[in-house]
């Protein structure tokens, strides 16, 4: 077994990389896959509080890399799931505590005994953000239809493209309907035209994440949700099945145009 | 483009900046190198001047580097640097180590060295917000120019592509300077000293040309048989 390392990025901060790592990681350990978890935003963690396991850290990220401990000892079990596990960042210190190499090392270290190795990685273009997407195979850009969610998502693309990474794949995420019907708010096809990337998961606006969040369960377990079903679909497109896009609420006009562009390369 | 590493026209060649890091050379060369080897053929052929900053070079380690950058099909003329071992180790292998000081800072609009005849560059790809370009010269630019992203040129700027950055052309106070692009649609354009925001509204995209008349920045769309300017 050899595991894929797929960085979830952004550059601006509370567009949902984080729900989105907890929830992508949740629905592919619920189709049977081995999943881990890394949390690289270090001194500002809360993928542990996402996914519900923050009272059960003992050992983490840092303490593996300077060597206080196994990495075996700093993974956690998420014990409602099969095989989900997550090495939570250090609280108490700063993204400096560890260099790109060292996440490489980390992360070769567990591709042999995982099918995925999912990299939530700190807000930003700088070292946090180096660290995060050091080992990755692929990235996943998580943005917001708004202008300024889109902008820095293109830079990231860009820096990601630099770095040899490419091409990123992209997340929209807290799509409302009614805001793009009213015209207030990006269209998916304004952020794909503009970004020019292939799409992996198109997210509505639901506050039901919120209260998820906040309990530690991950949406993407709740099989009535919408919101939960697009992260599912999310998992099963990086597994390599094809899931359409569903059309929703009646909405023909924005994703009868998203067809279109699909169907003539992604814009 | 890695942000370690920056390629920017100069009278002499191409200056190439190594951005100080982590202070440990190795993985700067390993990171010039490969940014080397992505822009082959952008590079092909090209005198090439390296600014290394801070970084310590010994004589052995330069003598490498040369033949590196030679097997890249590069030739290297100078190398400028801060520290005093590089410039020593520079010096006894023959290659400059100072340039025109204007050019080593190479921002536009200081008005020096700028030969409106210069070369141009050619750049093919989607420039994304952070991306710059400068040039003494021309630039055309085959892609995207996504907002947040810039082009500064001694001369005109041409955009096979959406303009949507920033761009200023003739920056060195060329006032005849000229941006053609396929749909013209900057942040920001500037031509010379003159300074445009267009209108946020516009109605269908079709090529324009933007220019200066009577001190002021004026887009006009293209014309089949129509003189520019």
């Amino acid at each position: 077994m050899s595991g894929r390392v797929i960085t979830i990025t952004s550059g601006k901060g509370g567009v949902g990389k984080t729900t989105a790592t907890a929830n992508i990681g949740a629905a592919l350990a619920d189709m049977g896959y081995k999943v881990v978890c890394i949390d690289a935003d270090i001194g500002l963690r809360n993928l542990d509080v996402v996914m519900g396991l923050e009272n059960r850290i003992v050992y983490d990220l840092v303490d593996v890399v300077e060597g206080r401990c196994k990495l075996r000892q700093a993974l956690i079990r998420d014990k409602r799931m099969g095989e989900l596990y997550l090495i939570p960042a250090a609280q108490t210190r700063d993204k400096n505590a560890i260099s790109p190499k060292d996440m490489q090392r980390v992360c070769d270290e567990l591709r042999p005994e995982f099918d995925f190795i999912l990299i939530d990685s700190p807000a930003g273009i700088e070292r946090g953000f180096k660290n995060a997407i050091a080992p990755a195979d692929d990235v996943i850009i998580v943005t917001n239809p708004e202008v300024s969610a889109v902008r820095d998502a293109d830079r990231i693309i860009g820096l990601v493209e630099a770095d040899q990474k490419g091409p990123a794949k992209l997340i929209i995420n807290r799509i409302n309907q009614e805001l793009i019907e009213r015209g207030d708010m990006l269209a998916v096809a304004d952020v794909l035209e503009l970004l020019a990337v292939d799409l992996i998961g198109m997210v509505p606006d639901d506050q039901a994440v919120l209260v998820s969040t906040n309990r530690g369960a991950p949406i993407s377990l709740e099989q009535k949700s919408r919101t939960g079903q697009a992260f599912r679909d999310v998992a099963k497109r990086l597994s390599g099945q094809e899931v359409a896009y569903t059309e929703e609420n009646g909405s023909g006009g924005l994703f009868g145009r998203l067809s279109k562009l699909i169907r003539t390369g992604g814009g | 483009m890695t942000d370690k590493v920056q390629i920017k026209g100069i009278r002499e060649g191409l200056l190439v900046s190594v951005v100080e890091d982590e202070g440990d050379w190795n993985l700067a060369e390993k990171e010039l190198l490969s940014e080397l080897d992505r822009q082959k053929s952008f590079l092909q052929g090209a005198k090439l001047i390296l600014d290394v900053n801070e970084y310590g070079i010994n004589a052995a380690a330069m003598g490498r580097l040369r033949d590196q950058i030679s097997d890249h099909g590069l030739s290297l003329w100078g190398v400028l640097s801060r520290s005093p071992l590089t410039e020593r180790s520079a010096q006894a292998m023959g290659l400059a180590t100072r340039i025109h000081q204007t050019e080593r800072q190479a921002e536009p609009a200081d008005g020096h060295g700028f030969d409106p005849n210069s070369d141009a560059v050619l750049v093919r790809r989607t420039l994304r917000s952070g991306a710059s370009i400068t040039h003494t010269g021309h630039v055309t630019l085959i892609g995207d120019l996504n907002p947040g992203a810039e082009i500064i040129a001694g001369g005109d700027v041409i955009v096979w592509g959406r303009l949507r950055g920033l761009v200023h052309a003739g920056a060195e106070g060329n006032q005849d300077a000229v941006v053609c692009a396929l749909d013209l649609a900057p942040t920001q354009l500037r031509i010379a000293g003159h300074i445009a925001i267009p209108p946020q509204e516009r109605g269908q995209t079709s090529p324009e040309v933007a220019f200066v008349r009577d001190g002021q920045v004026i887009a006009e769309p293209w014309e089949p048989g129509k003189a520019i300017k």
